[in-house]
This record gives C-alpha cells, sequence and structure tokens, in this order.
C-alpha cells in the first residue's frame, strides 16, 4: 500500500465517474432523469473499443464512443420530451436496451488489444514533489481533460446565458418558455449532452483506466453509482468531481487492501482468505449509500432540492411547473 | 421542409374505450417484435426461423410449455412485488437483490440446519422455507423504505446498490463457508427441502414424468390474487393507491405516510423474496450463482407491462418466461436484454395514445 499510487489510481478511476456524473448533471439540470447511464457507458466502452480496434485510432474510438451514448439518449429524450412517458421507466428500458446492444454487438471483443489513449507527463508540473507524480505524471490525457472540464463545466453552468437558459428550463420550464427558450430544443440537447458524456466515460474505461471489453464487468455498475453521486453532489458540477475522484481513491484503497500480509502489523484476514474479498467488493456500493443519505440529509437541511422540473414533463399551456 | 400532410396530438377529452388499453399494450408488444426482428436481420440473423423456433420451444409440448411456466413463476412473484411498490410510485429497482436475499435466507432452514430435516414434515419445512425467504427480503426491502420514509433519499439508487451487495453477500457464503468441495455452490439440498413436483407423481400418471412444473406456481398465481384483494378491495390498498396518486390529499386525509412506505417496500420485498425462496427450493435445489438470469429487472417490465394489474402480471409473465426459455438458446446473449428494453420502450411510449389522439392532417387546401 503506497498513498502515491493509491491517489494516482484514484484519479484515473475517478475521471469515469466525473465524465459520467457530469453527463447526469448537464441532464438532470434541465430536468430531465436519465437513469440509463449504466447502457449508455457500456454501449460507449464498446463502441470506442471495436472502433479503435477497427481503424487503430484510439481517438476516433473516443468520438464514436460519445456518438453512440449520445444517439441512444435520443431515445429517451423522444419518449419523455415528446412522449411525456415516465422518466424511471425510460430510463430503465434504456439501461436494457444499451447492455442488450453492448452485449450484441460487443460479441468476440474480449481478449483484443486495440490502441489506447495515450499516458503523458505535464512538463514542468509533474517535477514537483509528490505532487506531480500524483497529479501531473502518467496519466491518461482524458485525466487531464477531466481536470479542466468540470471546472468550465461549473462556469458553463453558472455564469454564461446558456447555462442560465438550462437552469431555467429545469426550474420552470413555464418562464423559459415565456422567454422565448425551447424547452423541448434545450432538453433534447441536454439529454444528447448527457449521452455523449456517459459514452466517453465508458471508453474512458475500455480505452484508457483499464483497457478491455469484459462485456457487463467492463463498467461494473459505475454508471449507477454516477447517478448516486449526482445526488450526493447537489446537482453541482465541481463537487460531482470531487465525489468522483474521492470514490475512485477508495476503490483503489479498497483493491489494495487485499494485497500486504500484514495490516498495521496483523494479520490481513483478506490475504489469508480472499474470501473475504467479497465483503470489500460491497463497499462502493455500501459507500454510495451512506454518501447518498449524507448527501439528502445536508440537502433538506440547507434546503438545496434537486431541480424544481426534474422528472416532469413540460406541455405548453398546462398547469404545473 | 413541407410535407403535405402532419401529424396532430389532440388531447382526449372523453374516455378511452374499454378495450383500447388491452389492444395498445399488445400492439406495443407486436411492434417491439418487428423492431427487434429487423434488428436481428441487421446484425445477420435469421429473424422468422427465430420467431419459429421460439414457439416450438415454448408452447410446443407440454414438456417445454411447463419448462415456460417454470420460468414464469419467479417472475410472476418479482412482477408482483414491482406491481405493489410502483402503485405508491416507489421505484423499487432491488427486486433482484431481495430475490437473493430471499434465496439466502431460505436455504438457511437446510444449511444452518434451523430444524431437524430428517423428522420435520415435509410441509413444516417448506412453510418455515417461504416463511424465512420472506424475511430476507423483507429486510432488503426494509432498507430502501426506512431511508426513503424517514430522511427522503432516493430510492432507486438505494435499491440498485442493495442488489450487488446481495450478490456479494451471497458469493461469499457460496464460495467460502457452504461452498460444495470447492465448488461455487452449496450442496444439494435434502429432498424434505424440494417444492412438491408433478414429475414426482410420474409413477401414478404416466403423462407426468419429466415434467418440472413444482408447487411455486401455485404459490405465485394465490398470491397474485392476494395481491389483487390487497389492492383492489382493502382499506389498506385505497391507501396505498391514494399516496401514490395524490401524496398531498393522502397527507390532509391524515394517512401515515412514513409508514406505509416502510410496509410496502417490505411486503414488495418480501414477495421478490418468496421468489427467490420457490426457485431454489423448486429448481435448483441448492444455493448458488446466477439463480436469477435478472428475473428482479424483468419484474419491473411485466408490471409496467401489465399496467399494474396482478392478474395480468400473469399472463405477461407467462410471455417473458417463454422469452428466457427461448433466450437461453438464442445466440448472442444480449439479445435478450435488447428485446426487453425494446418491449419496455414501445409500452412506454404507447402511453400517450391514451392520451392523445393522432391524427393526420391535410395541410393543402381542400379542393371542391
Amino acid at each position: 500500500m503506497n498513498l502515491e499510487i493509491i491517489l494516482h489510481a484514484g484519479l484515473a478511476t475517478g475521471t469515469i465517474l466525473l465524465f459520467a456524473a457530469i453527463g447526469e448533471v448537464f441532464a438532470e439540470r434541465s430536468g430531465i432523469l436519465n437513469l440509463g447511464v449504466e447502457g449508455m457507458m457500456l454501449l460507449g466502452a464498446m463502441a470506442g473499443f471495436s472502433t479503435s480496434l477497427a481503424t487503430n485510432n484510439a481517438w476516433l474510438g473516443l468520438l464514436v464512443a460519445m456518438l453512440a451514448g449520445g444517439i441512444l439518449s435520443l431515445a429517451h429524450a423522444l419518449v419523455t420530451i415528446n412522449f411525456q412517458a415516465d422518466q424511471v421507466v425510460s430510463g430503465l428500458s434504456l439501461t436494457f436496451l444499451g447492455t442488450g446492444l453492448a452485449l450484441v454487438l460487443g460479441e468476440g471483443l474480449t481478449g483484443q488489444h486495440p490502441p489506447t489513449i495515450p499516458i503523458v507527463d505535464i512538463p514542468l508540473l509533474s517535477s514537483i514533489p509528490f505532487l506531480g507524480a500524483v497529479f501531473f505524471s502518467e496519466h491518461s490525457i482524458l485525466v487531464y481533460v477531466g481536470y479542466i472540464f468540470a471546472p468550465l463545466t461549473a462556469f458553463y453552468i453558472n455564469k454564461t446565458r446558456p447555462g442560465m437558459h438550462l437552469r431555467a428550463v429545469g426550474e420552470k420550464p413555464s418562464a423559459a418558455d415565456t422567454l422565448g427558450i425551447s424547452v423541448y430544443g434545450v432538453r433534447y440537447f441536454y439529454t444528447f449532452v448527457g449521452g455523449m458524456l456517459a459514452g466517453l466515460a465508458g471508453a474512458t474505461i475500455s480505452l484508457s483506466v483499464s483497457p478491455g471489453w469484459y462485456s457487463t464487468q467492463t463498467t461494473s455498475g459505475q454508471g449507477w453509482i454516477a447517478i448516486g453521486l449526482v445526488i450526493f453532489a447537489q446537482w453541482n458540477p465541481m463537487r460531482a468531481a470531487f465525489g468522483g475522484y474521492l470514490f475512485g481513491m477508495l476503490r483503489r484503497f479498497i483493491l489494495d487492501l487485499q494485497g500486504p500480509a500484514l495490516i498495521f502489523g496483523m494479520t490481513n484476514p483478506l490475504y489469508v482468505n480472499s474470501n473475504y474479498g467479497f465483503f470489500l467488493q460491497m463497499m462502493p456500493f455500501i459507500l454510495t449509500i451512506i454518501a447518498l443519505v449524507w448527501g439528502s440529509r445536508a440537502a433538506s437541511r440547507k434546503r438545496i432540492g434537486a431541480p424544481a422540473a426534474l422528472g416532469v414533463p413540460y406541455i405548453r399551456g398546462e398547469r404545473g411547473l | 421542409m413541407n410535407l403535405p400532410y402532419t401529424l396532430i396530438f389532440e388531447k382526449r377529452t372523453e374516455d378511452y374505450p374499454k378495450w383500447l388499453p388491452a389492444a395498445v399494450s399488445i400492439g406495443s408488444v407486436v411492434v417491439a417484435f418487428i423492431i427487434s426482428g429487423i434488428l436481428l436481420k441487421i446484425i445477420g440473423g435469421e429473424p422468422l426461423r427465430v420467431i419459429k423456433f421460439f414457439f416450438t420451444a415454448t408452447f410446443g409440448s407440454w414438456a417445454v410449455f411447463s419448462d415456460t411456466m417454470v420460468k414464469a413463476t419467479p417472475l410472476i412473484l418479482v412482477g408482483l412485488a414491482c406491481t405493489v411498490a410502483f402503485k405508491m410510485k416507489l421505484w423499487n429497482i432491488g427486486a433482484e437483490g431481495q430475490f437473493y436475499m430471499g434465496a439466502f435466507f431460505a436455504s438457511l432452514v437446510v444449511l444452518v440446519p434451523m430444524v431437524n430435516l430428517e423428522t420435520t414434515p415435509k410441509f413444516l419445512v417448506i412453510v418455515l422455507m417461504m416463511i424465512m425467504g420472506m424475511i430476507g427480503g423483507a429486510i432488503w426491502g426494509f432498507i430502501p423504505g426506512i431511508l426513503k420514509a424517514k430522511y427522503n433519499v432516493n430510492e432507486i439508487i438505494i435499491t440498485l446498490m442493495l442488489n450487488y451487495i446481495a450478490l456479494y453477500w451471497n458469493n461469499f457464503w457460496i464460495f467460502d463457508k457452504w461452498s460444495d468441495a470447492g465448488f461455487q455452490m452449496t450442496p444439494q439440498f435434502e429432498k424434505v427441502a424440494w417444492l412438491p413436483r408433478l414429475s414426482d407423481l410420474a409413477r401414478e400418471y404416466r403423462m407426468f414424468s419429466g415434467i418440472t412444473l413444482h408447487l411455486g406456481v401455485i404459490i405465485a398465481i394465490i398470491a397474485a390474487a392476494i395481491i389483487w384483494w390487497i389492492l383492489e378491495r382493502s382499506r389498506w390498498g385505497y391507501e396505498i393507491k391514494l399516496i401514490g396518486d395524490n401524496p398531498k390529499a393522502a397527507r390532509y386525509a391524515g394517512l401515515n405516510i412514513t409508514k406505509n412506505i416502510i410496509l410496502v417496500f417490505m411486503l414488495s420485498g418480501a414477495l421478490a423474496g418468496l421468489a427467490g425462496m420457490s426457485e431454489i427450493s423448486g429448481v435448483v435445489h441448492r444455493l448458488q450463482e446466477r439463480i436469477s438470469p435478472g428475473y428482479g429487472f424483468t419484474g419491473i417490465i411485466i408490471a409496467w407491462l401489465a399496467k399494474l394489474n396482478p392478474f395480468t402480471v400473469i399472463l405477461v409473465s407467462i410471455l417473458f418466461g417463454a422469452l428466457i426459455v427461448a433466450g437461453r438458446e438464442i445466440q448472442p446473449s444480449g439479445i435478450a436484454y435488447l428485446l426487453q428494453g425494446i418491449i419496455l420502450f414501445m409500452v412506454i411510449s404507447s402511453d400517450v395514445l391514451l392520451r392523445y389522439k393522432i391524427r393526420l392532417i391535410n395541410l393543402k387546401p381542400q379542393e371542391a
């Protein structure tokens, strides 16, 4: 167990959650709850992986992954925005659909080795003692993208005009409509953005953090954890990013616990009997529950709620939000 | 782009005819099958052969129909579990985990063992396993229930997380404590813990030989009747529906919402747990990995497709039982997920037909 390695690997795994969670922040801020993140991630992971395999170009893989996630999310947009179907059920069917498509199209991809996203050092910054080694060296380019992505998103949502439109549509669509903002247009757009980011998160796994295609094991529930993080982060992209990194580090720490024969001078039961590892594997899910409970209580104390129109279809001229 | 025609969505003002919901549901399933067929064709399959195979492999003879019903049994119970929760707009996505916890608790009866398996009558062992299964599922339903009721924590995420936790929990026991000679399963249960099967009667009635249909299907149908009675005829069912449809009105009416959330979650969990018990006692006869090929998730689709009607749940479960039986042999395995996703999408989008009339309007001025 080495703190430097835990932090370093945690940033990489956290990047996956960061992309997925911020994507979901976008969608939910516009009023669309998309529970299909796991399916979109899996489809993105498969699409990115197979594209990179076919074209020998990992960047093209990323692009296709984002498009795949985005296009899949449009099914959710159509059904929830135009047909005003229940967003929970639609999101779940999106998970089925994405998982099914990924498994069917991903048949036979296991064990292949396409090119992956390059790993680079940031000049100068990487030579800072400790911090340089943790934050700025030997990371996939996507990790560095993640660093700037969260603050950019926060700035976009809170300080720019389109960001204000996004918030307006999520909080009070009828008012936004009166101002001439296209409620349906905005919701379609950010559902698509959320889908693209989920696809990117999937490809971040399959082309960068743990390269490969392991069918449903590729994402292994991280899409759901990302949705949990959004609530924990109270729909704030910066908090979602920190939550993602924190989770990534905890995950890595938990994995590392199985390694040494001695922990704090005592025999490590996990080392003696690897079956105790099942309890460790539960930890990310238990931690998500704890984070959610804590986040919900903090939110209700501070009276921070979900976007007011989250999950509510907008029908012009009808009573409601 | 100027098309001469346009689609107009017109809000229905009058009630729709009684046959419409059923017609729309059946229609949407048919459309889902057609879309899946086209998809199958695109990826290089032979849809017509698959469909023919589907019917012979699932309804073609008594033996395969019995297989279909065996698969439908846990689906009915899990579908009912989702129905109860969804009636109150509680999103219990955790039937899968509750199923596994039910299976685990029911196994305790045999594996601890909780009773002397040599001397206790079969009837008592089975009833005890049913009760334990329901307790296991109810505990797993209690957790999201109390978190939702007391702290308003999103139950979707909690129930999903609990699914994974239940899986790992079961794995620990079958890999470690109860592993049968290092295999990832417990030893086979004593016969006394098996639900009676039709094939048990083969000596008296030759026609039953090889028919694996077990008592679980009767339990499931009785459960459906009880749930129907609770939801449609009892005071509690009325409260559940009122809270689901209009929580504000329910609060003003003085209903205890906190208590009802917890109780409904526990009932939902107990039904899913009973499904787990029925599966290990009626089919696999041991606790092992993958006793459920995603029954818990299929239950969500079933409940929705059945429009939350307990008796329709039975019919829809038979259809999905058939899908699972046929799906075991259709490659690649993802097709089953794909089909379920498409069906669910079609069903929820078709609801729009109940709320709106869709008209094709000719935009060109009518020529006299």
